[in-house]
């Protein structure tokens, strides 16, 4: 099976400083393959500064990984030149959190979707161009007639939302990268652009990396998961086990914090834990908040194998088979 | 923190030993009929149409509705804090016996953080990055007391801290040295610096994540309890008011259309646009099922004729078309706007 996109020991430290650099890991070696035939959603999950929008980043190409390589259908993205970068530009889409920053207030919407139209030449006239948008639009549950001729500020959130999954749409992408898509969109208008988002999965054949805080959305619209935590996979696996059966601590703790919409099922019954982080500054990086860590979690734990498709880093699970960081995928159901 | 809680003791115990009744059972907070319009280019919307409702002390509401649907215009209201072009154009908001809309500029003034105090929406940005948390601390405490000694004032800031589990430390610090979290404490802390009778807090933790979210809740929760104040939580996330308030109102295009508990609305919602807000609401049960509300939130300046929600609503009936519903209220209490249940009233 060839691999659509193949992240090998892919790592990201920011430095600062010129003379005595001051570094940070934002993402440690991280392996992942995503299949080209089966297209999936995989989700990334993460709090704030788990690394999982420098990842987004990396993926599309805008910083260079410190170390490993991001190789797309064959390609390392940062050797690719000319029409290859084009073609990779157009086949890997992104849409971004803030559907109120991403418009250029002075165009209106037509803008937005005619520019790649033309930057790609994807259609003849200006007929086929036409026909094009309104496609797209009509796939994301727009009526065209309402949108074209807009202005962004005459748009809702869930209405800006749907034209920028179109514009990705449009350009027939293969991965579709959506950094929280749905965070800043009323919970009414959720339901409706992650619907949108799944069928592009079903119907239109795009793999989609869905990067988010939210694991009740993450439920409801992957396969699969991997939870990040300062830069490093806590856990991996299929969306179903990881959420109702979760292993690693800090999976416990992020499902016992959903506010469920349930009466009957109440929030933390887990106390929140933290303990001074002596001697851990190199081992799990959880250590400091985690209630059942030992000795031995002041070095990094390997990743433990608990299911077939259930994987966690930490060393309550040692005496299950390790899987090597470079087979992480083989965890993650399609 | 023993120190609050004693001094909300006295607080709360003054009046009653006048009378001898108990407090608990009147409503500390009570809206009646509120209206605010904002005047535009465009014509005049009605941000808040006849808003009605109550609350006791220690009680906790949740005000929900989609973006535009007037909750955070009810929040400024509230304070007296509508700029131009909005005003508010009829309404009282009765806090403990008076009537805010009544009182002069400085006397509202005084009642701010007093007697109601407001954390904002996005609070951890709200605070001065150049000011250490603790000049700003006191800065709000010399508005109202200018009197008090200069250990009595530092005494009450670090109180306020600890009864939000922040160190004390916190004092010296400036904003960038703490985390979102720890931001949005302190401005919990300096909303309850003097104990008021009524919380608003909009949208609290909008931009934090789950963990963190649930941390800063506990922290309301708890100062809440501590000086016995009523609590209004504005938001669209229903999953956070079932796991954090007693009762729930739903706001649709400046209305209040259903005011429960939160059990009722959870297990029994009556108005259509209610049910349809918790039948899009993902749970563990429903994997996969995607079900939005269709059509889009009215603008204020063009509301449908009859009911607001009329042209969304699944089971609507000729006479929401022509006629505005207006509030019933059912047995229990339950305040419902629906044609539907006009005649049960």
């Amino acid at each position: 099976m060839a691999n659509l996109l193949e992240l090998q020991n892919v790592s990201k430290v920011y430095s600062k400083g010129l003379i005595k650099p001051e570094q940070t890991t934002a993402l440690q070696p991280f392996s992942l393959n995503m299949g080209e035939d089966d297209p999936t959603i995989l989700t990334i999950a993460g709090e704030s500064g788990s690394g999982k929008t420098t990842l987004a980043m990396l993926l599309l190409g805008f910083i260079k990984p410190t170390t490993g390589q991001i190789i797309y259908r064959g390609r390392d993205i940062s050797t690719l030149r000319g029409a290859e970068k084009l073609e990779f530009r157009r086949e890997v889409q992104a849409v971004f959190q803030d559907p109120f920053a991403v418009f250029n207030p002075f165009y209106t919407v037509d803008h937005l979707l005619t520019v790649p139209i033309k930057r790609f030449k994807l259609a003849k006239s200006k007929t086929e161009a036409q026909d094009k948008i309104d496609e797209a639009l009509t796939a994301v549950g727009l009526r065209p007639e309402d949108v074209i001729g807009r202005f962004p500020h005459q748009l809702s959130g869930g209405q800006r939302q749907r034209i920028n999954v179109a514009r990705a749409l449009l350009l027939k992408p293969r991965l579709l990268i959506a950094d929280e898509p749905v965070s800043m969109v009323d919970a009414s208008l959720r339901a409706s652009i992650l619907e949108t988002l799944r069928n592009l999965q079903r119907d239109h054949g795009v793999s989609i990396i869905y990067i988010t805080h939210d694991l009740t959305t993450a439920y409801h619209i992957a396969n699969s998961i991997v939870v990040l935590y300062k830069g490093a996979v806590m856990e991996a696996g299929d969306v179903e086990t990881v959420i109702t059966s979760p292993s690693h601590p800090y999976t416990q703790l992020l499902i016992d914090s959903i506010p469920w919409p349930d009466l009957e099922q109440r929030w933390g019954k887990d106390k929140i834990f933290t303990r001074e982080n002596d001697g851990a500054e190199n081992g799990c990086p959880f250590y400091g908040r985690c209630a059942k860590a030992s000795d031995s979690c002041k070095t990094l734990s390997p990743m433990f194998r608990i299911e077939k498709y259930q994987a966690a880093s930490c060393y309550l699970y040692k005496d299950r088979p390790v899987v090597d960081l470079d087979k992480l995928s083989e965890t993650l159901p399609v | 923190m023993n120190s609050i809680v004693a001094n909300a003791k006295k607080l709360n115990s003054s009046p009653a030993k006048s009378n001898k009744v108990d407090r608990s059972a009147f409503p500390i907070l009570d809206v009646k009929n509120l209206e605010v319009t904002y005047f535009t280019d465009a014509g005049r919307a009605v941000a808040l149409d006849d808003v009605s409702f109550s609350l006791k002390a220690g009680e906790k509401l949740g005000i929900v509705g989609e973006s535009g649907s007037g909750k955070s215009t009810l929040a400024l209201a509230m304070m007296r804090m509508i700029k131009s072009p909005g005003r508010i154009e009829s309404g009282k908001v009765i806090v403990g016996g008076d009537d805010l809309i009544e009182l002069s500029p400085e006397e509202m003034r005084q009642a701010r953080l007093q007697k109601i105090s407001y954390i904002p929406q996005g609070a951890m940005n709200s605070l001065n990055p150049v000011i250490r948390i603790g000049a700003q601390m006191v800065d709000a405490v010399r508005a109202h007391m200018p009197d008090e000694s200069k250990s009595e004032v530092y005494d009450r800031c670090i109180n306020s801290l600890r009864s939000v589990d922040l160190p004390a430390s916190v004092f010296k610090m400036h904003p960038h040295e703490l985390s979102g979290g720890m931001k949005q404490r302190v401005c919990i802390a300096i909303g309850i610096l003097l104990q008021p009778q009524v919380i608003i807090a909009d949208e609290p933790t909008s931009a934090l994540d789950v963990v963190t979210q649930r941390q800063v809740m506990e922290t309301i929760d708890k100062v809440q309890k501590q000086i016995n104040a009523a609590v209004i939580l504005i938001g669209h996330d229903m999953g956070l008011m079932a796991q954090f308030v007693d009762k729930v109102a739903v706001m649709y295009a400046g209305r209040l259309v259903e005011v429960c508990t939160v059990r009722e609305m959870f297990t029994d919602p009556k108005h259509p646009y209610s049910k349809a807000l918790i039948n899009c609401l993902p749970n563990l049960k429903n994997k996969g099922v995607f079900q939005g509300i269709p059509g889009l939130a009215p603008s204020l300046l063009r509301l449908p004729g009859g009911c607001a929600f009329n042209p969304r609503c699944e089971s609507v009936m000729d006479i929401c078309k022509t006629q505005r519903p207006e509030v019933a209220t059912l047995d229990g209490g339950r305040v419902v706007t629906c044609h539907k249940f006009t005649g049960e009233a």
